[in-house]
C-alpha cells in the first residue's frame, strides 16, 4: 500500500474536494488517480469512507454501477494516455473492492488485512498449511472424523459399501455444517460490535474476527472433504 | 455512405473460427459490410497462389475467403481454414488437432516456438494467418466506406486465454489495426441483443459456433450488461462434428472399397465438404445423403438419417453442457431464475442443439424460446459494431450501454511445491488486480522468478503456463529483507499486465518477460514488415491484380449462367444490362485502372442480383419437393455395394 490517502484529498482539476467520491471528483466528473484508496473509501459514497462491515448491499451495486459507468476504460478510449492509465487503474480498483465488499467474509478478510490481522507476508504465495491447522477445541472430533474419512475411502477403494459409516459420515457432515453456521453468526455479531463499538471493543472484535475466520476456514475446508468424499461412488 | 468522414470509424469485427465479418453502426443499428461478392461472410480460409515461376516476385499472392476456398480442394497443401484453433497454443496442445486437419507444421519448429504452418513454400505463424482474414475484412470496409479504415474492436471467445487473446491482438496489429478492444463473443451477442430493448433481468448466452463453445450468464440493469460468470471450451465446435462425420466416412470407405483417403489431403477436403453439406441439410431435413467420388471411378453414397446422425453427434453436443451447469453453479443461479436464453453461432441451428439448449435451461416447461431472431452467424459481429460504437463514443444510442465482462479463468502463481496461489479468482470483472509480495532466499539475490499460470487446477503443471516473470536489478541485501511489490492487473481485454517495484529501496524491478506461447513484440513488429511492409510498395499493382482476379471470378459466373434454368425467367431487358455491363468489365479488366474495374464488378453485380435471386428462389423450391433426396435414395436402393459396418445403421427403405 502507498502511503493512505486522506479523506481532505482534492481533485486534481478542479480542487474540489474528494471527500465523497476519491475515483471520481463529484465537482467537475474528473478520473482521480487511484493511488493509496482503500477499498472503503473508494465507496465512500455508501461508507462514509469507513471500514463499516455492516452495508446496504443495493445501495453497493447502485454505486458501484454509477461509478463503472463514469470510470470504465470504455469511457477513456479516446482520452489522453495519462487519463487512460487512471482510468484503467481506477476501475480495478473500483472492481476489487466491489468484489471484497459484496460478499461479508471478503470484506471481513479486507478489513483485517488494513489492519495488519490478515494472512501476513506472503512469500510466493498463500501459505496453504495454516488452513490444516484445526482449532483446539476441535481436535478429538477431527481426529475421529479423519480416521472415518480413511475408512470411507479404504472401502470405497475395495468396492465395499458399510451403510453405517455413511450415515455416521452424513451427521458428521450435517453437524460440521452446524459449525459453521455458528461461525457466520458469531461474525455478524462481531462485525457489529466492530461497526459500533469504542476503540476497546473494536480491537477486541479484530481478535476474535481473526480467529473466527482461521476457524471458518477451517471448517470449510473440512465439510467440503467429507462432501466429497460422500460424493464419490464406490468402484 | 459516407455520412462523416471526419470521425474516424472503429468497425466491429467477428474473428470466426469457419467465417469472419466486419460490421459497423449505421446510424443506429448496427449492420454488416458486406464484401465485393456480395456476401456478408468471409470464409476464414487462407490460400496462397501458385507460384509463377516467370514472375519477378518471388512471394506468392495470398488469397482470402471465398477465392481460397476453391484452393482448399485444388491445392490443400497451399491453403488453411479454422486457424482461430491454433491460436495461441503450443505444439503439444496441438498434435491431437492436427491428425484431425490436413495442415503440415513447419520442419524446423522447435519445442516453445511459436507454431509455423506450412503453405506451400512458405511459413506462417497462426496470428499472421489471421492478420490476412483481418486485412480482407479491412480492405472490404475500406472498399464500402471509402476511406482508411485503422481502428476496431475484435471478438474472442469469451473462454480464451490469455496466450491466444494476445494472439489475436497480435494479428489485429500485423494487419494494421489499432485493436481498440478485445470483446468476448457471447457478451458482443447479448449486446446485439439488447439494443432494441431496454431489458432486465438475468440472460444466458449459449455460444457454439465453428471451433469454440462459450457459455456467459449476464445480468442486465439499465443498460449495464454485467457478466456474471462464463465458462466453455476453446475446442468444441461445429469443426468436431465435421470430423466425426469425416471419420466416419473415411473409415467406411476405406471398409467398403479398401481405399485409404488419409494420405490424400485433397480427397479429405472433398469429404470435409460433403460431410458438411450433408450436416447443414440434416438440420432442416429428415436425412442427408453423402455423395462423393472416389479415385479409380467409384462412387461412395450413404444416407444419414437424422436420428442416426443425432446419435453420432451426442457426445459432442453433450460436452456443452457441463461448462453450462458450471457457469450456473459459479453464478449462483439455477435454470428457472434464467430469464432468456439467446442463442449464437451455426451450430445452434442443430435441432438436437436447440433440445439440449431447453433442457439445461428448462425452457419450455416454462413456456419459455430462446431468442433467435437475430442470424446466428451475425449476431457477434454487430455486437463488436455495437460495443465499437460505444468505445468511439459518436452516438447518443450506445451511450447509456457498459459492459462489464470477467476473466474467465483463475490467475495463479506458482508457490513452493508447484501447488498453485491463486491471486484473481474466474468469474473476476475485468479489469481486476491482485497485489503479492515477494522476496529472496539467497544472502544478495538480486533476481526473482515467478511463473504466471492460468486455470483451475491445484498443481501449476496442469495449468496453463502463462509467462515467466524475471525480477531483475534488486538492490542485494540479506536474504528475506527485500520486499518487492508486484501488481498483477488484467485489464478490459481480459490481458494480463505486470508491475513491480522494491519497497525497501524504493526501486523499480525491472521485468522481463517470457511468454510462454506467444510472439514478442519485436517478433509481431518484424511480422508486419514481411508480410506487408515489403508488399507495401507494389500495393497498387496488387490490388489491381486482385480486381481483376474478381472480375474473372464474377465473369466466368455470368459467362455459366445462361446454363442455369432461372436464366430463362430474365427479361430481355434484363438479359441486355447483364451482358452489356459483363461488356464493360471485360474491357475494364484488360485496362490498368483500378476504380473503373470497380465500378464495373459493382455494376454487373447489381445487374446480376435478381437473376441470383431467382436462382436462389430455385435451388430452395427443388430442395422443398424432395426430389433430389428421392432420386439419390433410389440410387442409394440400387446399389448392392455399400454396407454400413458401424455407427450409421444400414440405409433403410420402405
Amino acid at each position: 500500500m502507498d502511503t493512505p490517502r486522506t479523506n481532505e484529498s482534492n481533485c486534481w482539476a478542479c480542487h474540489a474536494s474528494l471527500a465523497a467520491s476519491p475515483l471520481l471528483c463529484p465537482h467537475c466528473g474528473k478520473v482521480q488517480p487511484s493511488a493509496g484508496i482503500n477499498y472503503f473509501q473508494a465507496f465512500a459514497a455508501v461508507t462514509g469512507g469507513q471500514p463499516l462491515l455492516t452495508l446496504d448491499l443495493a445501495a453497493l451495486e447502485r454505486e458501484f454501477h454509477r461509478l463503472s459507468r463514469k470510470l470504465h476504460p470504455d469511457r477513456f478510449a479516446r482520452a489522453s494516455e495519462g487519463e487512460q492509465a487512471w482510468s484503467l487503474a481506477a476501475t480495478a480498483l473500483l472492481n476489487d473492492a466491489y468484489r471484497a465488499l459484496k460478499d461479508p467474509v471478503q470484506r471481513t478478510e479486507y478489513l483485517l488485512e488494513l489492519k495488519g490481522q490478515g494472512v501476513g507476508e506472503q512469500n510466493a504465495g498463500r501459505n496453504k498449511s495454516a488452513d490444516r491447522q484445526p482449532p483446539a477445541d476441535l481436535l478429538e472430533e477431527v481426529f475421529e472424523l479423519n480416521m472415518q474419512l480413511e475408512e470411507l475411502r479404504m472401502n470405497q477403494k475395495m468396492g465395499e459399501d458399510d451403510p453405517a459409516l455413511t450415515a455416521d459420515l452424513t451427521r458428521a457432515q450435517a453437524h460440521f455444517d452446524g459449525l459453521l453456521a455458528q461461525v457466520d453468526s458469531d461474525l455478524a455479531s462481531q462485525a457489529a460490535l466492530w461497526d459500533s463499538g469504542d476503540d476497546t471493543a473494536r480491537a477486541a472484535a479484530l481478535k476474535s474476527m481473526a480467529s473466527l475466520l482461521d476457524r471458518r476456514r477451517y471448517l470449510r475446508n473440512l465439510v467440503r472433504d467429507v462432501k466429497d468424499a460422500l460424493a464419490t461412488p464406490a468402484l | 455512405m459516407s455520412e462523416n468522414t471526419s470521425i474516424e470509424r472503429v468497425v466491429g469485427i467477428d474473428l470466426g473460427t469457419t467465417n469472419s465479418l466486419v460490421a459497423y453502426m449505421q446510424g443506429d443499428q448496427p449492420v454488416v459490410i458486406p464484401g465485393v461478392d456480395g456476401s456478408n461472410l468471409v470464409p476464414s480460409i487462407v490460400a496462397l497462389d501458385p507460384v509463377d515461376p516467370a514472375a519477378e516476385s518471388s512471394r506468392p499472392t495470398v488469397t482470402v475467403g471465398n477465392t481460397a476456398r476453391r484452393s482448399l480442394i485444388a491445392t490443400p497443401e497451399r491453403a488453411i481454414y479454422s486457424v482461430k484453433r491454433l491460436m495461441g497454443r503450443g505444439l503439444e496442445d496441438v498434435r491431437e488437432e492436427l491428425k484431425l486437419f490436413p495442415f503440415h507444421l513447419a520442419e524446423d519448429l522447435q519445442p516453445g516456438e511459436v507454431l509455423r504452418i506450412r503453405l506451400g513454400e512458405l511459413t506462417f505463424t497462426p496470428p499472421e494467418i489471421s492478420a490476412y482474414v483481418l486485412r480482407q475484412l479491412k480492405r472490404n470496409a475500406e472498399r464500402y466506406f471509402g476511406s482508411p479504415v485503422t481502428k476496431a474492436v475484435i471478438t474472442v471467445p469469451a473462454y480464451f486465454n490469455d496466450a491466444q487473446r494476445q494472439a489475436t491482438r497480435d494479428a489485429g496489429r500485423m494487419a494494421g489495426l489499432d485493436v481498440l478492444r478485445l470483446v468476448n463473443e457471447p457478451t458482443a451477442a447479448a449486446l446485439a441483443y439488447g439494443l432494441d430493448r431496454a431489458k432486465e433481468g438475468i440472460i444466458a448466452v449459449y455460444d457454439f459456433g465453428g471451433g469454440t463453445f462459450d457459455v456467459s450468464i449476464l445480468k442486465l440493469n439499465d443498460g449495464i450488461f454485467e457478466v456474471i460468470a462464463t465458462n466453455g471450451d476453446t475446442h468444441l465446435g461445429g469443426d468436431d462434428i465435421d470430423n466425426l462425420l469425416s471419420a466416419v466416412a473415411i473409415d467406411e470407405i476405406f471398409n467398403d472399397h479398401g481405399i485409404d483417403l488419409r494420405q490424400q489431403p485433397d480427397a479429405i477436403q472433398a469429404v470435409r465438404k460433403a460431410v458438411i453439406e450433408a450436416k447443414i441439410a440434416l438440420s432442416t431435413q429428415p436425412a442427408a445423403l453423402l455423395d462423393l467420388e472416389l479415385p479409380g471411378g467409384l462412387r461412395y453414397q450413404r444416407e444419414i438419417p437424422r436420428p442416426v446422425y443425432e446419435q453420432l453427434i451426442a457426445g459432442v453436443l453433450a460436452r456443452t453442457a457441463a461448462p453450462c451447469r458450471q457457469a450456473m453453479a459459479d453464478a449462483g443461479i439455477t435454470p428457472d431464475q434464467i430469464d432468456e436464453v439467446v442463442l449464437v453461432g451455426g451450430s445452434t441451428r442443430i435441432p438436437a442443439v436447440r433440445t439440449l439448449v431447453d433442457q439445461l435451461f428448462h425452457l419450455s416447461a416454462r413456456g419459455k424460446q430462446p431468442h433467435t431472431d437475430l442470424n446466428p452467424d451475425e449476431v457477434v459481429a454487430l455486437g463488436a459494431a455495437v460495443q465499437a460504437n460505444i468505445l468511439a463514443g459518436s452516438s447518443a444510442v450506445t451511450d447509456d450501454l457498459l459492459l462489464l465482462d470477467v476473466t474467465p479463468l483463475s490467475l495463479g502463481i506458482e508457490a513452493l511445491g508447484g501447488v498453485v496461489a491463486r491471486i484473481i479468482q474466474r468469474n473476476s470483472t475485468i479489469p481486476a488486480s491482485a497485489t503479492e509480495h515477494f522476496t529472496t532466499g539467497v544472502d544478495g539475490q538480486t533476481n526473482v522468478a515467478i511463473h504466471v499460470v492460468q486455470g483451475e487446477r491445484e498443481l501449476a503443471s496442469d495449468c496453463r503456463s502463462l509467462a515467466r516473470f524475471d525480477l531483475k536489478g534488486i538492490p542485494p541485501m540479506p536474504a528475506g529483507l527485500p520486499r518487492i511489490e508486484v501488481k498483477f492487473l488484467i485489464d478490459a481485454n481480459g490481458i494480463l499486465q505486470v508491475s513491480a517495484r522494491e519497497q525497501r529501496s524504493g526501486q523499480q524491478a525491472s521485468i522481463e518477460v517470457k511468454p510462454t506461447y506467444g510472439l514478442t513484440d519485436d517478433q509481431v513488429e518484424t511480422m508486419i514488415l514481411d508480410s506487408f511492409d515489403n508488399a507495401e510498395a507494389d500495393f497498387e499493382q496488387r490490388q489491381l491484380i486482385e480486381a481483376r482476379l474478381e472480375a474473372e471470378t464474377i465473369l466466368a459466373a455470368v459467362a455459366k449462367a445462361p446454363e442455369n434454368p432461372a436464366w430463362q425467367l430474365l427479361t430481355p431487358d434484363e438479359v441486355g444490362a447483364i451482358e452489356s455491363t459483363a461488356r464493360a468489365l471485360e474491357a475494364a479488366k484488360l485496362g490498368s485502372d483500378l476504380a473503373i474495374i470497380r465500378l464495373c464488378v459493382t455494376a454487373l453485380d447489381q445487374t446480376t442480383r435478381r437473376f441470383a435471386e431467382l436462382m436462389m428462389d430455385q435451388a430452395v423450391s427443388s430442395a422443398m419437393r424432395g426430389k433430389t433426396m428421392q432420386v439419390a435414395g433410389d440410387q442409394l436402393h440400387s446399389s448392392d455395394t455399400i454396407h454400413a459396418p458401424h455407427q450409421f445403421a444400414p440405409a433403410e427403405f420402405e
